[in-house]
């Protein structure tokens, strides 16, 4: 997906939506939307009065037919400004489909017949069913969403993610699932196929771009029986109008009864148009905000609910700390040098090809120049980390160098007759106190010393999470650390939350807790233990690094991986419903403008003395009645970018953001119409239009 | 306004607030099964009334079944009121042998009575015989306020009750708060009323001589009068605090026996307010936060406050034909001063508008002035607070509900403003609660505009329409703005017993009354089978003055749309076509 081509005014895409809004006028696209369906079967009624009146001697109706054709040419352009906001928010969307669809060409599979004799037969990946093992090898495309089950290779993912850097796919782990459309690079791998063609990742990704398959969320629905009944309330008020006209007219003996004209006029004024046109758009907009962010959506009930979060498990790992764990230091026990014990340890960790490992080997390099010898002469025997010894380590010229838990070193050294020193047990427990992990180094029965791995929490994630608690929302750690590990860091990182030695149980039910006390619970996951979790989340973004069966279960995924992304996500979210709140309340704000436009000027002749609600003093009837018409478009269409880039969120509480947002939406929504509509009046004043 | 009226308004709305604290608590006890004072007194015999009626006191009822239980019984009492106006004629306690109301007057006034609006087509003491008062209306001014109380209560529960299906029993909620809300109070209400010198005897009219003869109805001289008499005390006392309104005289509380003194009009003008103002407060204690409730209250107050101000200043400042040609207007310490027209010497000018704001702002209806003569702006608030749906204070429960309506409409509004899912008390707004509420909303309004649109335009509406231009469509609009909204006030000079007006305002009274019950009970019962959410930091809170100013500006903003057209060509242009005065 390419970040570029989502541009607010991308010119092509201005193009394709002016089109598109006129395709949009066929009625069953209309009838979608009540209340522009509404505005259309208006503008359709005034163009028939228009053609009437033409035919009509003037006076007849007490308008010209130039002030009906003026009037239904801007209903017209009412509804043709809805179809434009909905059709520029699609066209966004498309294009970023358009680059996805390009990599979903058809593409020939090797599936095996036989997996251990290799033997390949090529088929269309259309032909592929569920189970089918395909052999992908460097240069091809993966034909299918699946599980990678032999081979390692690396794989060019830049279609889906945008991220141009291959990462790295092989069996078993979490870093299993390979999606259809991406390239290999180098080696091979054996895909077992876990989608049907058509329901694949990108499929489903392409539709959801697109927008054919956006459901109405809920919050959407009841805002749209909102907009039904008010709509309903106007009709109701603008037909009646017409009865009670009839009889003014006939009680004060003078004037005319309202035409339909002006009555079709005022119910458009009136009914919520600018949040009806703007709907539909501001949905898309948000899946796109949530597209670009290179997060996929599984419903837009998914984006809408991470907007109402209460409680956000973060994996410590990577999430709030960087990566893992570091070695920082070397404590030797009494009597033994620090090089003696860095030496020990770099060896101890030559074979450890774990990131902690490493770390050691660094601190080891960094602190005393010590560099990986040619060890092949040596011989020596790798102790690898066993869940039984809980630990690793290295045989070399007889001397057993071990290294892990406090504990499992003290066993292992006791049944060599030897002992843990008091004052490495010291160290240890300060370690862990301090939030690090102490690793314990012996040389057969003796213990040399201790090192020190440290969590090194990521920079500005505490004020990320102070702007959550700002927003209501819960932080919780999730790790597998003992608990006063867990606390050291959660106290550095500022998480309100902390659940230690977390087990996938004990994570599935501390979110069952949370929503049986009427929380929403969003988290994210990558690895397949990670599923229950996920599955039971309200807002689950799986890391697209993840495996199948954790993106199966989650109900976004991120592309990018990044564990943080739930806080712009939960943003998102917010932003989604604030500009549809925002919308209709300046919406309804501006109806108290119009009355004042157009009442007096429909019952000019009837009742003179209604002229002292003409708080704008416009020029003519004809021209207030027009200039509010007009105003109820042009800003609908001023309103587009709002719509599509949505109202700015800040964390601040509840009572705050609604001030705000009263201030401008609500407030601004009183007064922006009447100096619009006295503006436009004045214009057309100004051109003698009316 | 004058020191004055400043003095009595504080006076009468002081009062009334110092009641709202014990009496709002004691009802919120009543309602939840624990009154231990009144239970010792009548526990008994609200028990044998259970048993009786073959009801295990504890028997709790889904939405459905509570809704089906409120239809039924209002259904029993409109056949009972009907048949009882039908058959006055052959029954005892008729002293002054008043014939069978006639059948569109009888349904008419059997729908008014048994929603709560007791909207009076007729005359009563020249209409219905003492027993029709007594056991018909009087009855139903107890039944129709406690079923209003009882549909509060259960949507009360809805937000109190968490994951379940059940809103309590309606035929619980009714006999609780008939024997301990109701009765007790208008049995107080009742002496204190006599004491006053409101009447309440069995006697035929009195005939007296007149001082100076009369020319009567057909022409002749009149010498003497005929003053009806009757239990009249024990109905103004219900009538008031039921926010019924339906008087015993035609003349309603403006009658001399009906409400003598200024004290008795203070009590009675009190007792207007008091259960619905009260009932605030019940609701902050039954759903544990009082705060919620003084919140609601607050709301009502800031719209009713200002409203009230501005009929007073309208009213003092009188009618400007009459000042241009120099009649003095002022007040002063022997007179009111202002427009007296309609109104009586002995309440002036301060008593007669804040009646005429409190009786429509509850839905109560009586009257102590004609709200007919009003200035134009002074007709026009009163006619405006039954269009906001009658939820400033409003009836017995139904106006605390119909706000409670609008509340979940502000909540909706504002929970998408902050980017959250809207909540109330906890309790999650969907598209179902919308729906109803919407409904609920839509229902009073749309009886409003058709029914006034469809008379304007039809012979049978327009023949008993007796007033020149813009008045005579004020005073149909406010015909059915008064139905619709179940308040029962009038502007008097439509000629409204008429079939045509009988049959429509009573089709207007009964969709207003059950298309917003329906919807309200739908609503409790689907929030009783929520979860409740626990507050947090991006919870909006809904007790703070901000929330109380969107829920006024909600209120006032959808009445003000929905009616501004019609409110123009009736009133306002009334108002506006008033000469200056000079």
């Amino acid at each position: 997906m390419t970040k570029t081509s989502t541009h607010l005014l991308d010119t092509k895409i201005l193009g394709q939506a002016v089109a598109a809004s006129f395709q949009k006028l066929d009625p069953r696209v209309q009838l979608r939307n009540p209340v522009m369906f509404a505005v259309y079967l208006g503008s359709i009624l005034t163009t028939i009065l228009w053609v009437q009146s033409l035919g009509e001697a003037a006076g007849t109706t007490g308008e010209s037919s130039g002030f009906v054709l003026g009037i239904a040419a801007w209903l017209w352009f009412t509804v043709l400004f809805a179809n434009f906001a909905e059709a520029i928010a699609e066209g966004h969307g498309k294009a970023q489909a358009a680059s996805l669809k390009s990599s979903r060409m058809t593409v020939a599979a090797q599936r095996l017949s036989n997996l251990k004799g290799r033997v390949t037969e090529e088929v269309p990946a259309t032909d592929l069913k569920l189970g089918d093992l395909v052999l992908v090898k460097a240069g091809e495309t993966i034909p299918a969403d699946g599980e990678v089950i032999e081979g390692v290779a690396s794989v060019d993912e830049s279609a889906i993610t945008g991220e141009s850097a291959p990462v790295v796919r092989e069996s078993g782990g979490d870093r299993s699932s390979v999606t259809g459309g991406t390239r290999v690079i180098s080696d091979w791998l054996i895909v077992e196929v876990k989608t049907l063609p058509g329901q694949s990742f990108l499929d489903r990704m392409i539709a959801m771009v697109e927008g054919a398959k956006r459901q109405k969320t809920p919050n959407e629905i009841a805002l749209a029986i909102l907009l039904a009944a008010l709509t309903l309330i106007f009709l109701l008020v603008v037909a009646t109008l017409l009865p009670y006209s009839v009889f003014s007219v006939q009680v004060s003996g003078q004037g005319r009864p309202i035409s339909l004209t002006v009555l079709v006029a005022l119910f458009v004024c009136l009914a919520p148009t600018t949040i009806g046109a703007l709907l539909s758009a501001i949905g898309i907009a948000g899946m796109n905000r949530l597209s670009r962010a290179n997060v996929l959506a599984m419903s837009g009930r998914a984006v809408e609910a991470a907007g109402d979060v209460d409680v956000l498990l973060l994996d410590k790992t990577g999430t709030i700390t960087l990566g893992n764990r570091q070695a920082t230091r070397f404590i030797p026990t009494a009597g033994i040098e620090e090089r003696a014990l860095a030496e020990a340890a770099h060896l101890a960790s030559l074979a450890d090809e774990t990131a902690e490992g490493r770390s050691i080997a660094v601190l080891a390099k960094k602190q005393f120049g010590l560099r990986g010898r040619d060890l092949e002469q040596d011989q020596p025997t790798f102790v690898p980390f066993s869940a039984r010894t809980r630990m690793s380590g290295v045989t070399i010229d007889g001397r057993a160098i071990r290294k892990g838990a406090a504990e499992a070193v003290e066993t292992h050294v006791r049944t060599l007759g030897g002992f843990l020193p008091e004052d490495v047990r010291t160290a240890v427990q300060q370690i862990a106190r301090g939030g690090g992990t102490p690793l314990v180094v012996s040389e057969d029965a003796k213990v040399l010393g201790v090192i020190e791995l440290k969590d090194i929490v990521k920079g500005g994630i505490k004020e990320r999470f102070a702007e959550l608690r700002q927003m209501g929302i819960k932080t919780v750690m999730i790790t597998g650390d003992n608990p006063l590990t867990a606390a050291a860091i959660a106290a550095e990182a500022g998480v309100d939350d902390f659940l230690a030695e977390a087990t996938p149980e004990a994570k599935l039910m501390l979110i069952r807790d949370y929503q049986k006390g009427g929380r929403l619970v969003a988290m994210t996951g990558d690895g397949t233990n990670d599923a229950p979790a996920l599955a039971q989340a309200d807002v689950a973004v799986a890391m697209n690094s993840g495996t199948q069966a954790a993106k199966e279960a989650g109900n976004m995924v991120d592309l990018d991986s990044n564990p943080t992304k739930l806080i712009e996500i939960v943003n998102i979210g917010k932003q989604l419903l604030m500009t549809r709140g925002s919308l209709t309340t300046f919406s309804i704000a501006n109806d108290v403008a119009k009355y004042f436009a157009i009442l007096p000027a429909a019952f000019a002749a009837t009742y003179p003395a209604l002229k002292a609600l003409d708080l704008m003093h416009l020029s003519s009837p004809a021209s207030a009645i027009l200039s509010a018409v007009i105003f109820n478009a042009l800003i609908i269409i001023a309103l587009v970018p709002l719509a599509l880039k949505g109202v700015s969120y800040r964390p601040v509480g509840a009572a705050q953001l609604l001030r705000n947002n009263l201030l401008i939406y609500g407030l601004g929504g009183l007064v922006v119409p009447f100096v619009g509509i006295k503006v436009i009046d004045m214009l057309l004043a100004a051109v003698n239009l009316a | 306004m004058t020191t004055n009226a400043v003095l009595q308004l504080s006076l009468a709305l002081g009062l009334l607030l110092a009641c709202v604290k014990p009496l709002g608590w004691h009802m919120a006890q009543v309602y939840s099964g624990q009154a231990p004072f009144f239970e010792r007194f009548f526990g008994p015999f609200e028990r044998w009334l259970y048993r009786a009626a073959g009801l295990g006191k504890c028997l709790e009822m889904s939405w459905r079944q509570y809704a089906f239980a409120v239809i039924s019984l209002s259904l029993l009492s409109f056949v009972a009121v009907y048949a009882l106006q039908r058959v006055q004629g052959w029954l005892p306690l008729n002293p002054a042998g008043l014939p069978a109301v006639s059948p569109d007057s009888s349904f008419n006034t059997a729908v008014s009575f048994t929603t709560n609006t007791n909207w009076q087509g007729y005359g009563g003491e020249a209409t219905m015989s003492d027993l029709t008062q007594m056991l018909a209306l009087t009855v139903q001014n107890f039944v129709s306020a406690a079923a209003g109380m009882a549909v509060l209560v259960a949507l009360i529960r809805g937000f109190t009750r968490s994951t379940t299906n059940t809103i309590g029993n309606f035929w619980v909620d009714v006999v609780r708060g008939t024997l301990y809300i109701l009765l007790p109070l208008s049995t107080v209400l009742a002496v204190a009323l006599v004491s006053q010198g409101v009447v309440q005897s069995f006697s035929a009219p009195h005939q007296v001589t007149l001082l100076e003869p009369a020319v009567g109805v057909d022409g002749n001289l009149e010498n003497t009068q005929s003053i009806a008499v009757g239990p009249v005390a024990s109905q103004v006392a219900i009538k008031q605090l039921g926010t019924n309104g339906g008087g015993y005289f035609n003349a309603n509380s403006a009658h001399p026996l009906e409400n003598p003194t200024p004290l008795s009009n203070l009590l009675q003008l009190l007792a207007i307010l008091l259960i619905p103002a009260a009932l605030c407060h019940t609701f902050g204690e039954m759903v544990g936060d009082r705060r919620q409730g003084w919140a609601l209250l607050a709301a009502m107050s800031v719209v009713f406050v200002p409203l009230l101000v501005l009929v007073v200043v309208a009213e003092q400042q009188g009618n400007p034909v009459l000042q241009n040609l120099g009649v003095g207007l002022a007040a002063s310490d022997v007179q009111s001063g202002g427009n007296m027209e309609g109104k009586e010497t002995r309440f002036g000018i301060v008593n007669s508008s804040l009646w005429a704001v409190a009786t429509t702002a509850a839905s109560n209806g009586s009257v102590n002035s004609m709200h007919d003569s009003y200035t134009p702006l002074g007709g026009l608030v009163p006619m405006w607070l039954m269009q906001l749906g009658e939820v400033i204070f409003g009836g017995v429960g139904s106006g605390l509900y119909g706000l409670l309506i609008f509340a979940i409409v502000t909540v909706f509004l504002s929970g998408l403003m902050v980017g959250r899912t809207p909540e109330y008390l906890g309790k999650k707004i969907g598209a179902f609660e919308m729906k109803m509420a919407a409904l609920a909303i839509l229902a009073p309004c749309a009886m409003v505009l058709l029914g006034a649109a469809i008379a304007v335009v039809s012979p049978a509406g327009t023949a008993s329409i007796f007033n020149p231009g813009p008045h005579g469509f004020s005073e149909v609009l406010y015909a059915f703005s008064s139905a619709s909204n179940n308040n029962g006030s009038a502007f008097a000079g439509l000629g409204a017993n008429t079939p045509f007006y009988n049959g429509m305002l009573a089709l207007t009274m009964l969709v207003g009354r059950f298309w917003v019950m329906l919807p309200v009970l739908a609503i409790a019962g689907s929030l009783a089978a929520k979860k409740t959410v626990p507050a947090g930091a991006g919870t909006l809170p809904t007790h703070t003055p901000l929330f109380v100013g969107l829920l006024v500006a909600v209120v006032v903003v959808v009445g003000a749309l929905s009616f501004l057209p019609a409110l123009a060509l009736g009133p306002i242009v009334e108002h506006l076509s008033l000469p200056k005065s000079s």
